[in-house]
């Protein structure tokens, strides 16, 4: 640690001096990005920055530098304000030159008519924290930047549990994780303690919520909303950006007040003022210390969350890949075998399930999404056997939404992001995910009854992001079409009425008496240590690179071409679509980043078997389409 | 004035400073209060003392009358007393100093109404123009400037030859509508000074121009009688950008943008002119307002009671205002923001110009204000609020819904731009480069792309309403039908992204209204409101529908109408009207037993009726082709696809914005028209297609494959860029056509094409086997002699025994339901009887 933190504690002196030294030449606020760049280049420093995500915001200093890794939710309008401007000072009348970067309201006794006054622009951005984050993430995320918080009196006591014990009480009782001050730790009050901490950061706003809707895409989430000022490469955000943004954080309590006592005489003679809706000003302005402004000094898209793994493609990452490489078939056998006793002893659904795991959209040739791998899982037993799957599920990736198909939810829930045009904001959705978001629908929770016409719309919207991995946001006179890239598994018990990539009948090899108990057993066979591994390995195999070479490329058309002369109507384009997906994901289960003739027949091996289990379903079912 | 200055309070001079802050540019310090501490040695005369007539309205205590202020809205000469109109919309510009550059005096009137003596130069403050000069240019301009080749719609009716806006002031005369619209692109062809002044200073230079103008106009037309004193509009000001681009550079200047209206609030009265009335005396004095604030008189003039003053309300003036908000439209957005919006003021007339949901141009003063949001309080938050002040709205979807013809929104296409266009166009096989650049990832399908690529260009609009038949079609429908998983899907996608109005639909879920248009109650106005489908939003567009068949049949009536009428009727909620919905259907179909029955024909295997089918210009079927070597080329395809870069990708196919621009641009600009060999062709070829049948019988074309040939050629001609349609264009028109009928209406039962299978349902073969079987059931009933009534299952056992061919029950009905219709018999339930 080193022994000075100003650029932490008191970032605003650092830029206000180098807006001195600068004498008004504009490079200076270069500088300031440069130097704040450089700070946190160095080796660990950014863990020094306390983080919005997993400290209470009455903890956090004001003014002071703070992280937070969100998603850009809504983008408001830019708005001008005094880069630069001047005051006097009422006793010496002398004038004085002040920077108005990075920060909310003015110095005293402004010169509005100052020749000096410099207008610039910025943009707010509304963030949120990633939706549907995994409590696992959040947890191991918190107590890797708990270690140090130099510019908080805040000191977590929570390393002193192991996040191996957590897990456990994670996995036997995942809905209770979810709101930590109902958890009843028998250990006694120390423990009972430690949890408040965390738990008194999460209620702070949700306490409020009654009053602010704070616009989180999922329902019954948690966390700091927070104002994002955005001063430079407005153009290179895009909404729903996952981003760790590090910035000045601006609490204010003046933007409160200024919010909420108002004249009523000014109204009537300022008419901008009055123009704003009592909404507008509620989403626009909410009180600062409910959802804190941040103004952005420097901001890190992240390709993934996963705390497990370096976030940033340094020489870090590349030397984490290559050792973790290695082990990489090994670590797929011993997923590969716990996942297939969590689907009942069926190894090739085992097996699409994890291709289905580290699938992701790795590029779009005009409409067409390429790599993405929807899997249906048929024949799923009921009586709440998804539900459990749900939660294993939630405990390898970093990301995840299970979205039950009643038709309660379907016909009453908002799934695709509205504008509000009285608020002037984005409503969210649950659609509105971050990039590799797991989304479990559970259609075995559908039951008879009319879907009325949201309903019909939201299954349209389903139907669209699994097909074209799009969504349609409404913004009531057109709509706007948002690419995304959400993993989409759907568990069913016939086959989906929605469309998907691939169909797989389970077939369970094992009807344990009690569901409950068989998986739980299963889970904890599991240590964490073990989890933790597979959790890196969904998140590696993803961002592995991959080809094909000239060989092969020839090999498999010569294959397509000897399939399709025996019998044509047996493989189509949409099947060598789907194999060579399959090829791209089993390469890369495997660690290999060019696909091989062996690849390529192991594809289509499991391919075969899974088509012929459908056949043979349908043979069963009869009338199954 | 409008300018929301907003405070009262605050030490400062509160002024044009307040209103616009400084960006680094150098106005700002304007301000004219009389308490300004430094003006520049400025030789206060009275110049614009001649102009000051009025004085009963300026009797008022005006705290800031330096000597040296231009009064900007009064007018000069000859007005006769037409009132002056405030113009709210340029804010606080009434009372402009103007300071004299050089240190020289001025000669004391000579300012304004003469000829500047060389060496002196008097300018309003804080800018560069001069009253005098600026007005007089303004006068030339109005005066001289001809242009020959505007084609604007506004001008219509106008001789191009003649000073344009002479003829329009000509016009104000007659109409009375004192508001003269000045495209600012001409003031720059004419005077690029002049308007580079108007850009930057336009709350100066406006009403100087509305001086000169109405000099002008009450000159040549000293009779009329005017509602109030002519305003100068500018309007599409060169600088036109999107909301996007707006910058703190732009703060005070003149700007057009343009964006869709997606909020209009309530009017809002706001107080031009105050009255007071004393209670002491009754003596009364009006105040005007100055920068948004009311200086209440202290002292009673007439009285000397202090404090007397009360404001009455009913006889103060007003002004119309209204917040108007606008959102950026979705074609100017980069992928993945969202759109961004701006408050726009509208004043006076102005108001309720514009509804939600207009799209519009909007030219304007650019204002930002800041907020200082409580007095007591000395931060100030350093944010400003910025609006735009309207002074002219121009809707760019106007003539969309009124207008006859021709697309109102041009794109403007770079000189650069149209070069590489057409020499891509003067390429030999730009017909194909462009279809193999349509969706490069579906594989060959080489004719389906082709009618696709025909059906984005469509054919030249025509109008017949002279003669009665109104408006033909230019519009291309087509129809894909085949096995499920043949990509017709993604191929509507691609379409649908590519074309800028182009709407999706999928059958299964779209309603009749849907796709028309539906009555709902507005939730602002709690008006009924018409809300327009998918049909009429794609006018001049592409529709695409997907899952055709699955469509209910009483929302595939609507389409017929769309798809040869090109317009909507609507009978609803008490609203008839009837809309345009010039829209190119682009529809996939899947057979109705989920595969394709090669033995049935393609209404058999689509069930769609066969009224809506003649009306695709093509129907093609996506099948399978089952070939090895196109498996190979397909297995290659794909797999490419799969690891190939986004360079190569874009090495071998034309780019898609390219395509967009090529598109747009020839649908703007070529309109081909037939020539004598085409026609030539044309009829040949219909005489040909009629000839085919006409030897076995039957009809196997009709006028509407004729007009569809004629619409495919011209989109051929257009994709090259001709305005002629020659014999090639004809020759693939007629290829093209052959190609989809082979697919689609040959015959199974004989192989041979026939159209009648696609007019009315049948081929002619199969209605030819129905009579026989009806006249063999009739032979067989007359046989048995005076029978009154027979069993139905008898009656069919015989007639099986007795045929050769193999009869089904089907066939049996038929012919039981032909001889009905003869009058000849009736069937009751079991019973077959005579009558």
């Amino acid at each position: 640690m080193p022994s000075s933190h100003d650029w932490i504690n008191k970032p605003l002196g650092v830029v206000e001096a180098m807006f001195a030294q600068s004498n008004s030449n504009p490079e200076w606020e270069a500088k300031v990005l440069e130097y704040f760049k450089g700070q946190l280049k160095e080796k660990e420093s950014h863990s020094w920055v306390p983080s919005l995500n997993d400290v209470p915001l009455h903890y956090l200093k004001p003014n002071s530098l703070v992280k937070f890794r969100c998603l850009v939710q809504d983008m408001f309008d830019p708005e001008f304000y005094m880069g630069v401007y001047e005051t006097v000072d009422p006793s010496t009348k002398a004038n004085v030159l002040r920077c108005g970067k990075y920060k909310d309201v003015t110095e005293c006794g402004v010169d509005l008519n100052s020749r000096n006054t410099v207008t610039a622009e910025r943009q707010t951005f509304y963030c949120v924290p990633i939706p549907g984050e995994s409590p696992w993430a959040k947890e191991i995320s918190f107590l890797s930047a708990a270690r140090v918080v130099p510019s908080t009196s805040y000191v977590p006591s929570r390393q002193k549990r192991s996040y191996e014990e957590d897990d456990d009480d994670m996995d036997t009782q995942p809905q209770k994780q979810r709101e930590p001050h109902t958890e009843p730790h028998g250990n006694g009050d120390s423990k009972r303690q430690e949890t408040e901490a965390p738990s008194s950061q999460t209620t702070t706003p949700s306490d409020c919520s009654s009053h602010l809707d704070l616009n989180f895409p999922l329902p019954g989430e948690r966390g700091p909303a927070c104002l994002v000022k955005v001063y430079e490469g407005l153009d290179s955000f895009k909404l729903n950006d996952t981003l760790e943004i590090y910035g000045i954080l601006s609490v204010n309590p003046v933007l409160t007040v200024l919010g909420e006592e108002k004249d009523p005489s000014l109204l009537l003679l300022n008419p901008t003022e009055s123009m704003e809706t009592p909404e507008e000003q509620r989403a626009h302005d909410p009180p600062a210390s409910l959802v804190p402004r941040l103004h952005m000094l420097y901001a890190r898209p992240l390709q993934h969350n996963n705390p497990l793994l370096p976030s940033a493609p340094t020489e870090d990452q590349s030397a984490f890949v290559s050792s973790f490489l290695v082990e990489m078939a090994s670590v797929r056998a011993e997923l590969l075998a716990y996942l297939t006793h969590v689907l009942l002893g069926d190894g090739l659904a085992a097996e699409y399930l994890l291709l289905h795991l580290i699938s992701d959209v790795y590029t779009r040739r005009d409409v067409l999404p390429l790599g993405k791998f929807t899997l249906n899982l048929s024949g799923c037993p009921l009586n709440s056997y998804t539900e459990r799957l749900y939660q294993i599920v939630q405990q390898l990736v970093p990301c995840s939404y299970r979205l039950s198909m009643s038709l309660h939810t379907m016909n009453s829930m908002r799934l695709v992001p509205k504008k509000d045009y009285v608020a002037n904001r984005l409503v969210s959705g649950a659609l509105q995910l971050a990039r590799n978001t797991s989304l479990f629908l559970d259609e075995t929770q559908l039951e008879q009854g009319q879907l009325d016409s949201s309903g019909v719309r939201n299954i349209t919207a389903l139907g669209n992001l699994i097909s074209w991995q799009k969504v349609d946001y409404d913004f009531s006179y057109h709509q706007m079409e948002f690419p995304c890239n959400i993993n989409v598994l759907v568990t069913s018990e016939g086959r989906s009425l929605l469309p998907s990539d691939c169909q797989v009948p389970l077939q369970p090899q094992v009807t344990p008496p009690n569901m409950e108990e068989y998986l739980t057993t299963i889970h904890m066979a599991q240590f964490t240590s073990q989890i933790n591994k597979f959790r890196v390995y969904l998140s590696l195999a993803r961002t592995l690179d991959y080809s094909i070479s000239d060989e092969v490329t020839k090999a498999v058309e010569d294959d397509f071409v000897d399939m399709r002369k025996d019998d044509p109507q047996s493989v189509t384009a949409e099947d060598l679509h789907r194999m060579l997906v399959v090829a791209r994901l089993l390469s890369l289960s495997l660690g290999q980043t060019t696909l091989s003739r062996d690849g390529w027949m192991r594809a289509k091996h499991i391919d075969m078997l899974r088509r012929s289990r459908t056949e043979q379903q349908k043979s069963l079912n009869g009338n199954e389409p | 004035m409008s300018s929301p200055t907003s405070t009262p309070v605050g030490s400062k001079p509160s002024s044009d400073g307040l209103a616009s802050p400084p960006s680094q540019r150098r106005r700002g310090q304007d301000s004219s209060n009389g308490d300004l501490p430094a003006m520049p040695t400025s030789p206060a005369t009275d110049i614009a003392s001649p102009a000051v007539h009025d004085t009963s309205l300026f009797s008022s205590p005006r705290r800031s009358v330096l000597p040296s202020e231009v009064d900007m809205s009064s007018p000069l000469i000859g007005v006769r007393g037409t009132p002056v109109r405030q113009r709210p919309d340029l804010g606080s510009a009434r009372k402009a100093p103007q300071v004299d550059l050089h240190t020289e005096l001025p000669s004391a009137d000579g300012a304004v109404a003469s000829e500047q003596a060389a060496g002196q130069k008097l300018v309003i403050w804080g800018t560069d123009v001069n009253v005098g000069t600026c007005k007089e240019k303004f006068q030339r301009f109005l005066q001289r400037f001809i242009d020959p080749t505007s084609n604007e719609d506004e001008n219509a009716g106008l001789d191009l030859n003649e000073p344009l806006y002479m003829q329009k002031l000509e016009e104000i005369s007659v109409i009375g509508e004192p508001v003269l619209n000045v495209n600012c692109s001409h003031v720059q062809s004419f005077d690029a000074d002049l308007y580079r002044q108007l850009i930057s200073y336009p709350q100066e230079v406006i009403p100087t121009f509305d001086m000169a103008v109405n000099e002008l106009f009450f000159e040549r037309f000293p009779d009329s009688i005017l509602e109030h004193q002519i305003q100068v509009r500018p309007y599409n000001a060169l600088k036109t950008r999107n909301m996007r681009s707006l910058n703190p550079e732009d703060i005070d200047q003149m700007i057009t943008i343009s964006g869709m209206v997606i909020r209009t609030s309530q009017l809002i009265p706001e107080m031009q002119e105050a009255f007071f009335q004393c209670q002491v005396c009754a003596f009364s004095t009006r105040v005007e307002v100055d920068r948004g604030r009311i200086a209440e008189p202290a002292v009673c003039r007439n009285c000397n009671t202090t404090h007397s003053l009360a404001l009455i309300h009913n006889r103060s003036a007003f002004s119309d205002k209204q917040m108007i908000k606008v959102q950026e439209s979705p074609d100017d957005m980069p992928a993945g923001q969202t759109p961004h919006t701006t408050i726009v003021y509208a004043h006076n007339d102005l108001v309720d110009k514009v509804q939600p949901g207009d799209r519009i141009n909007i030219t304007g003063i650019y204002r930002a204000v800041p907020m200082r949001e409580n007095p007591r309080q000395s931060t100030v938050k350093s944010v400003y609020k910025t609006h735009i002040d309207v002074i002219h709205f121009r809707k760019t979807d106007e003539k969309r819904l009124h207008g006859l013809d021709e697309d109102s929104d041009q794109k403007l296409f770079t000189e650069e731009r149209v070069q590489t266009l057409k020499e891509l166009a003067a390429k030999p096989d730009v017909y194909e480069r462009l279809s193999s650049a349509l969706a490069p990832s579906i594989y060959e399908q080489e004719d389906i792309k082709k009618g696709i690529l025909l059906q984005l260009f469509g054919g030249t609009r025509k109008d017949f309403s002279q003669t009665g038949r109104g408006n033909f079609r230019a519009e291309v429908n087509i129809l894909l039908c085949g096995d499920p998983g043949t990509s017709k899907s993604q191929l509507l996608q691609y379409v649908f992204n590519l074309v800028p109005r182009g709407q999706y639909t999928s059958g299964k879920g779209s309603s009749a209204v849907g796709l028309t248009a539906y009555v709902m109650k507005d939730p602002e106005t709690k008006q009924l409101v018409l809300q327009t489908g998918a049909l009429v939003l794609s006018d001049n567009g592409i529709c695409c529908i997907d899952e055709f068949d699955k469509m209910s049949d009483s929302t595939r009536s609507v389409l017929h109408e769309v798809m040869e009428q090109q317009t909507l009727s609507i009978a609803k909620a008490g609203i008839i009207c009837q809309l345009n919905a010039r829209t190119s259907v682009l529809a996939a179909a899947n057979p109705v037993e989920s595969q394709w029955n090669p033995k049935k024909t393609t209404i058999e295997n689509i069930q769609l009726p066969h009224t809506l089918l003649s009306r695709f210009d093509l129907i093609f079927l996506m099948l399978d082709p089952q070939d090895e070597a196109y498996d190979r080329r397909l297995a290659h395809h794909l797999v490419a696809l799969y690891y190939q870069s986004e360079e190569q990708i874009e090495e071998e196919f034309l780019d898609m914005a390219v395509l967009k621009d090529y598109i747009a641009y020839a649908r703007t600009y070529i309109n081909p028209r037939l020539n004598e060999e085409a026609s030539q062709a044309l009829i040949e070829a219909y005489v040909d297609m009629r000839k085919i049948g006409s030897g076995r019988g039957m009809v196997s074309a009709y006028p509407r494959q004729l007009e569809s040939l004629i619409r495919l050629a011209e989109a051929h001609a257009k994709v090259r860029f001709s305005d002629k349609v020659e014999t090639v264009d004809v020759e693939e028109a007629k290829r093209l056509h052959r190609e989809a009928l082979k697919q689609s209406a040959t015959d199974p039962r004989t192989g041979f094409v026939d159209i009648s299978i696609l007019t009315t349902g049948m081929s002619a073969t199969a209605r030819k086997r129905k009579e026989e079987v009806a006249q063999a059931l009739k032979k067989m009933i007359q046989s048995r002699g005076k029978i009154p009534a027979m069993k139905y299952q008898q009656l069919f056992d015989d007639l099986r025994g007795q045929s050769e061919a193999a009869i089904t029950k089907d066939m049996f009905e038929e012919a039981l339901r032909a001889l009905a219709d003869e009058d000849y018999l009736t069937v009751t339930g079991k019973t077959v009887r005579l009558l």
